[in-house]
């Protein structure tokens, strides 16, 4: 096994030139993506066809929980870093092509529906910082006196955000870039730490981590404004420590049922999207952290927090049911699915590697090297919104 | 036509794989030796990797890998100077209600706390 492991390196070596030679082709980016690496601060990019990395770029900060949006031509990466680093990558080339040091510490970004802009949401000092998405200059700031959270895109070139510490929620119209227009609702519940927006782009939801619940605020109707959902959830359970924070990234959705994690609590939530009420409380192996429907809404993929976080479970939407429970290893960061959804990739932080499972079957199909992997970030969320 | 200079891209070979682990681990003894705590003793090496790899990797998801902060405050040694260790010990194995600060007790022994808080304390690079 060794042996033909170095034959490889050897042929790949001798044979690079050749190689190089060949990058002159033509390629798209569609089956392209990138592999936050966050202990070194470095992006392996990929390839989900060929299922291998294609090149490592290098020099990108602090990427303790990084994420990532692409520019619409699916061809640069924006990459949001812990340390207020935002920078923009060239997929193609694996290469730089710009970055500033936005703030202090920051937490995610979102790309505005026209692809013009660049939002970044900072911890400290606390705010919304917006960038020309071609060269990152500084085109406007929304300071908010308040770590912001939970940054999203919307219709009619609009951000929203929440204010963790003052529990807010704003609406930021960027019609006129250098004076965006915003819409501001308070007490809207106790520390939101993180929120999405609906696939059509409709509907903002913000989780609260200070109390069971989530702020819905419809984006058709802002003027109605936010009202709270799922209103005490887990009523009379001990809640359990929290050991690490879900995310709201994407809404997993199937029919017109939605599945989102509960805080504190060994749950996966299902909500009827009609009435917006609890329809089921699924058990689970442990606190979810993501928890993701592949693109055909057909089953719902869960990692969970810390100590539990070698497991990943699978859930039959139809059924509600937990129907698989693997175990790739310890520090199952993320998951990615293709962008049909016929494989799903996942990050294993402690083995260093990055799984890649058929998801009819179950079964490994490749296993790729990475540096404590996290976040796994496919170009196919380029033209989506919200992502 | 525009060109693309992207090459397939060859993982680290095992050899310098082991010598970067070599290096992690040498570092990371350094680091707890050179704290000076005298309670470490009874906590074996491997359980001391082990609450470091904690501090650095599921610690730093709200504190920041680096303990710049993040949702979590900033945990570098300077801002912790006026702190005792027995309080900061305390905080992470019961929590801080009403934040996320979790209680850590269920995962770890009063002691590896304290040994912990020193750590931070004394401003060692965990990383």
């Amino acid at each position: 096994m060794k042996m033909w492991a170095r034959l490889t390196v050897f042929v790949l070596v001798t044979l690079s030139p050749i190689l190089a030679a060949r990058a002159d082709e033509l390629r798209g980016t569609g089956d392209m993506g990138v592999v936050v690496e966050r202990a070194s601060g470095s992006l392996l990019v990929v390839e989900n066809t060929t299922r291998t990395q294609l090149a490592r770029v290098e020099g990108l900060g602090d990427l303790s929980h990084a994420s990532i949006v692409y520019s619409r031509d699916a061809r640069y990466a924006y990459v949001f870093g812990r340390d207020g680093g935002l920078t923009k990558v060239d997929i193609l080339t694996a290469k730089i092509v710009a970055r500033t040091i936005q703030a202090g510490n920051s937490i995610g970004g979102a790309i505005s529906q026209d692809g013009r802009l660049v939002a970044v949401s900072n911890y400290e000092p606390g705010g919304v910082k917006v960038f020309d998405a071609e060269t990152l200059t500084l085109v406007a700031d929304v300071p908010t006196h308040s770590k912001t959270v939970g940054l999203v895109d919307a219709p009619g070139n609009r951000f929203v955000f929440s204010l963790y510490d003052a529990g807010e929620m704003w609406v930021a119209d960027m019609s006129n870039p250098k004076a965006p227009k915003i819409t501001k609702f308070e007490n809207i519940g106790s520390q939101p730490y993180d929120a999405l927006v609906t696939p059509d782009g409709r509907y903002y939801i913000a989780g609260l981590f200070g109390e069971d619940g989530m702020v819905l605020l419809d984006l058709w109707n802002v003027d109605k404004g936010p009202r709270r959902i799922l209103d005490g959830y887990g009523r009379g359970e001990k809640k359990l420590p929290v050991y690490k924070m879900p995310h709201l990234e994407g809404w997993a959705i199937a029919g017109d049922k939605a599945f989102v994690p509960a805080v504190g609590h060994h749950e996966v939530l299902v909500v009827d999207m009609n009435t917006w009420k609890e329809i089921g409380a699924i058990p689970a192996h442990g606190q979810p952290v993501f928890v993701m429907a592949q693109p055909d809404g057909r089953q719902v993929w869960v990692n969970f927090a810390y100590p539990l976080n070698d497991t990943v479970q699978v859930i039959d939407t139809q059924t509600m049911e937990v129907i698989r429970t693997l175990t790739p290893g310890k520090g199952v960061l993320h998951m990615e699915f293709t962008p049909r959804g016929e494989d799903v990739w996942m990050s294993v932080r402690d083995k260093d590697v990055v799984k890649v499972l058929d998801t009819a079957t179950f079964a490994q199909k490749a296993e790729l090297p990475a540096s404590k992997p996290s976040g796994i970030f496919f170009t196919w969320r380029a033209g989506r919104i919200g992502l | 036509m525009k060109t693309w200079g992207l090459k397939p891209w060859a993982p680290r070979s095992a050899l310098k794989r082991a010598v970067f682990a070599a290096l992690f681990v040498c570092a990371g003894s350094l680091a707890a030796a050179s704290v000076g705590v005298s309670n470490a003793g009874d906590i074996s090496r491997d359980r001391q990797d082990e609450l470091l790899y904690v501090l650095e990797q599921d610690c730093g998801s709200c504190h920041g890998l680096t303990m710049k902060g993040g949702l979590g405050p900033s945990l570098l040694s300077a801002r912790l100077a006026d702190r005792k260790a027995d309080d900061l010990a305390a905080i992470i194995l019961d929590g801080v209600p009403g934040t996320p600060m979790p209680p850590w007790r269920p995962l770890m022994k009063p002691q590896e706390a304290l040994w912990l808080a020193q750590i931070l304390k004394s401003g060692v690079r965990v990383k």
